[in-house]
């Protein structure tokens, strides 16, 4: 029993670690990444080796002097704020989607000393109702922040914020169902595992091959949710001077930027996790290589599970890169687009989608 | 492993608690919370007999409540915004009456 | 789940279902029945009901709460008022908070006196979604169906209530 609750810890422990540096290497590749799409240099004042390198890279100042000068703001609390509501409003902005990867599968199992370990912390058999039900709690982040700051900026932010999660949250969970449809299965891991098979014995059987309109309505539903450009009118920097976070400084502001890079780690695991075959290798089973040609490798298991692990953290890190890239290349939608977008484009086509594969799957058998 | 009669017995507290929300309070939104405390009482009793019979017939009836809840939630608020146009305050003392 | 975690559980329950029903303030009642909420949901799980904890949390705690923050937010409503809960009402708080107390105690001296005996071990797949679905399906089909044209009702009815007179 100690070694169940050994192994469940350092799994726990490893899927932190996992979240919480790529939500802080994210934050690097935003700000430099940023400087390189705008033809600009970022932020390179901070530096130690000036000069060893022709060019900075920007690690000193975004991942070491930001996050120690956000930490040693003072916390300012404005007057007539509730201050309890205050404290809660970036806790429950970031909690609930930390928590969302306790559900993730990061590999197949390890075998260490002839027992058998699940690479995902907890084994839900309603995986998936478990990822969509968390990052519904995390409006209230949203919401508590807006009100308990007692500012109109900031509550018409709030507003905006959470009317727009929980219509985009509707399109998530409905982009899902089609995926849930082909794989028959709510659990993650069974889900990830069914996407070893090859279709025809050559094209790897990913989900969006399956779905390709369902990974796009969820992609386009996800990015909503995190409220990143181009739906970031909640946040509105050039309109509402930060929105919903405004009066937040030190700290809790930190926690509410870290829970933006958070989400967006969430939506690229999810999305991976789904439509691209979570920790499979193409042709990577178990015990080794299967080539179609009939050409078979041989690997020792632990190569096998480093292999897995490390095409989860590639493909969930390319996801994440894609979603920067969108963010600095589009234009914001207005308020009203942004809803109509939601309720009268999304709504339907993921509804469609879903009758459509049904069909699909009835005729096909 | 718990008996079920301590998960009757929570519910039931939490289903006095929330009868005792409706009667005391003025604000007719908390009124709504309390029902809504109830509505969540009445479910863990279905649950914990679902639990304690074997069946699932327990579970889906909770499903049902909750849909209903939602609805009832809905249109409650909605009435709580229309009568709200007509005299701002949300007191039931004050709205006790049928017309303005 | 042992007796100590359920004891952990249930006095959190009773604490926040206590302060939605007391607070004046109404967001922090909201907040607070957010918290009931979400531990009932953690009851279900232990009580082996995995789909209806996974709605629990999606549909009344995600969805219906933020509704009813919404409304609270919209018409900025501010602490209940202090002095008109102590005119004259006194009498009827108390007698209020007796009667529940007795309430709770006649149910609960009901519910241990009933003999239940040990619950047997649940069937493979209890309180998942396809045994859930299949019982919804194939056993309520009706009230399903009837489900959903209510829930047809409530949209219209709520679109038709809560929209703005075009005066």
């Amino acid at each position: 029993m100690w070694a169940d609750a050994a192994i469940a810890a350092v799994k726990s422990l490893v899927m932190l670690l996992l979240a919480l540096n790529l939500t802080v290497l994210l934050l690097w590749v935003e700000r430099k990444g940023s400087a390189l799409i705008q033809d600009r240099i970022g932020a390179n004042r901070a530096n130690i080796f000036g000069g060893i390198l022709p060019f900075n890279l920007g690690i000193v100042n975004t991942l070491i002097a930001d996050p120690i000068k956000m930490f040693t703001k003072e916390d300012v609390i404005p007057a007539g704020a509730d201050k309890l509501l205050h404290f809660f409003g970036p806790f429950l902005a970031v909690f609930p989607v930390l928590v969302t990867f306790a559900a993730v599968p990061f590999g197949d199992v390890l075998v260490i000393g002839g027992r058998e370990i699940n690479l995902q912390v907890a084994e839900l058999n309603v995986g998936i109702l478990y990822v969509l039900a968390m990052p519904g709690l995390s409006v209230y982040g949203v919401v508590l922040g807006g009100w308990a700051t007692n500012s109109r900026w900031s509550l018409l932010g709030a507003i905006r914020g959470s009317a727009q999660m929980i219509s985009y949250e509707i399109a998530m969970g409905l982009g899902l169902i089609g995926a849930i449809l082909v794989f028959g299965t709510l659990d993650l891991q069974a889900i990830a595992r069914a996407q070893g098979a090859t279709i025809w014995g050559v094209i790897p059987a990913w989900g969006i091959i399956y779905q390709p309109l369902g990974f796009l309505i969820f992609l386009v539903a996800g990015i909503a949710e995190t409220k990143r450009v181009p739906f970031d009118l909640p946040e509105g920097e050039s309109e509402l001077t930060s929105g919903y976070f405004t009066e937040y400084s030190g700290s809790k502001q930190a926690t509410y930027m870290m829970s933006d890079f958070a989400e967006i780690v969430v939506v690229s695991a999810l999305a991976t996790t789904l439509f691209f075959g979570a920790w499979q290798v193409p042709y990577l089973a178990r015990d080794g290589f299967h080539f179609p040609g009939g050409f078979a490798l041989a690997l020792p298991q632990v190569v096998v599970v480093v292999m897995q692990v490390a095409s989860f953290v590639l493909k969930v890190l390319i996801l994440c890169c894609f979603q920067i890239l969108v963010r600095w290349s589009l234009p914001r939608y207005r308020y009203d687009q942004l809803m109509d977008l939601g309720w009268k484009t999304l709504l339907p086509l993921a509804l469609a989608n879903v009758l459509i594969t049904a069909i699909v799957i009835v005729l096909a058998g | 492993m718990v008996p079920t009669s301590w998960y009757l017995v929570l519910s039931a507290v939490l289903f006095a608690i929330g009868a005792v929300g409706v009667l005391v309070r003025r604000n007719i939104i908390v009124v709504f919370m309390a029902i809504e405390l109830m509505l969540n009482a009445v479910n863990l009793t279905f649950v914990a007999f679902a639990r304690q019979l074997g069946t699932i017939d327990g579970q889906v009836i909770v499903f049902f409540v909750m849909t209903v809840a939602a609805a009832e939630a809905a249109v409650g608020l909605a009435i709580i915004i229309a009568a709200f146009r007509n005299r701002p305050t949300v007191n039931a003392d004050e709205l006790a009456v049928l017309r303005w | 789940m042992g007796p100590v975690t359920f004891f952990l559980l249930a006095t959190a329950l009773v604490v926040s279902a206590l302060t939605v029903v007391v607070h004046p303030n109404p967001v922090k009642s909201a907040m607070a029945l957010v918290a009931t909420l979400f531990l009932l949901a953690v009851e279900f799980v232990f009580l082996g009901a995995h789909m209806i904890a996974a709605l629990q949390v999606i549909v009344y705690a995600g969805a219906i709460m933020v509704l009813f923050l919404f409304v609270i937010m919209l018409l900025n409503l501010s602490d209940e008022e202090a002095e008109a809960r102590r005119r004259g009402r006194a009498l009827f708080r108390i007698g209020a908070w007796i009667g529940g107390g007795v309430l709770a105690a006649e149910l609960a001296a009901l519910f241990l006196r009933v003999p239940f005996p040990a619950p047997a071990a649940p069937p493979a797949g209890y309180g998942g979604a396809e045994s859930v679905a299949t019982a919804l399906f194939v056993d309520y089909a009706l009230p399903f169906e009837l489900t959903s044209i209510l829930l047809l009702i409530a949209v219209i009815g709520t679109v038709v209530l809560a929209q703005r007179r075009a005066s």
